[in-house]
């Protein structure tokens, strides 16, 4: 299985998700910002950064990127595509995720690992944890407080597409505590932690972060 | 050629934590009757005149701010 990992001028955790990617058995193939072509990848990683030194907005300029047109349209096509932080970012500026991220409650710039509760099993990147189930990572940006009108976050809520929650109270004010969600088909997912940065114990707090990579293996090889 | 101006704001009910910093930082240096602070952007485009103003107005909505938390108004000076 080919998992893209795309890098921008400025991002910063390309080379952690293709380690993530290698770890759980994918093979990675980098793609570059400025290219019309995903090189035939079965999924997509949106990794974390500053793409375009956060000008305009954060993932405001890489949302309109050349290869972001191509990832668009294999995304509505069903392609699984993660987007990590400044990916996250990324997706919702190019309409590929609902709402957006903001500048964090208090204006800190938050780095630590903190626990997430998975909250939905059912999507292409979390098939391998369960629901309700607790995994650790870090957390690093300044602007990952999550904000949607009432409407969206009502469907967001009612149709299971909160994939994470942060377990202790957001240390960015995200709303209702929200870390991550999905696409309405559960094949794309953003989320303001790092889950490439806790692949194994050496390295990270925990390796709970490689769930995520399996599962999109698994799910690209059943689909 | 012509000067536009499109001023991006954050939405009312969206918390502005930089405009509240800047307010905060006024009350420090002693300002009274500053009561609220919202920080947003001004952008100056050149423009040819054949740029009607539905073209302006997409590049606001689509580029120049993000509808999801921003408000705009686009200006010919």
């Amino acid at each position: 299985m080919r998992i893209g990992v795309i890098t921008f001028p400025g991002t910063l955790d390309d080379v952690d998700a293709v380690r993530a990617v290698r770890l759980a058995g994918g093979e990675a193939v980098n793609l570059w910002h400025a290219d019309r072509d995903l090189h035939g990848v079965d999924a997509v990683v949106v990794p974390g950064g500053f793409s375009y030194g956060d000008y305009l907005r954060a993932g405001a300029i890489a949302a309109r990127a050349p290869i972001m047109d191509e990832v668009v349209v294999a995304a509505d096509h069903g392609m699984p595509v993660l987007g990590i932080c400044n990916g996250f970012q990324i997706l919702c500026e190019a309409g590929l995720l609902p709402g957006a991220l903001t500048r964090n409650v208090g204006l800190h710039f938050v780095c630590r690992d903190l626990r997430l509760r998975v909250e939905s099993a059912s999507t292409a990147w979390t098939g391998a944890f369960a629901a309700g189930q607790e995994i650790v990572v870090p957390l690093k940006s300044g602007e990952g407080r999550y904000v949607a009108d009432a409407a969206t976050l009502a469907q967001l809520e009612a149709d299971g597409r909160i994939v994470f929650r942060y377990v202790d109270p957001a240390p960015n004010g995200s709303t209702s505590d929200i870390a991550g969600i999905a696409s309405a088909n559960g094949r794309v997912v953003g989320l303001m932690p790092h889950p490439e940065h806790a692949i194994e114990p050496l390295t990270g707090p925990s390796a709970d972060g490689l769930g995520l990579f399996t599962s999109v293996l698994a799910a690209v090889t059943s689909a | 050629m012509a000067r536009v101006v499109v001023d991006v704001m954050p939405k009312p009910e969206i918390l502005d934590p930089q405009g509240q910093a800047v307010a905060g930082a006024l009350h420090r240096l002693g300002v009274a009757g500053v009561t609220d602070v919202r920080q947003g952007k001004h952008f100056e485009l050149e423009v040819d005149d054949a740029v009607d103003d539905d073209t302006l107005h997409r590049i606001a909505g689509s580029l120049l701010a993000n509808p999801v938390i921003e408000d705009w108004r686009v200006t010919r000076a």
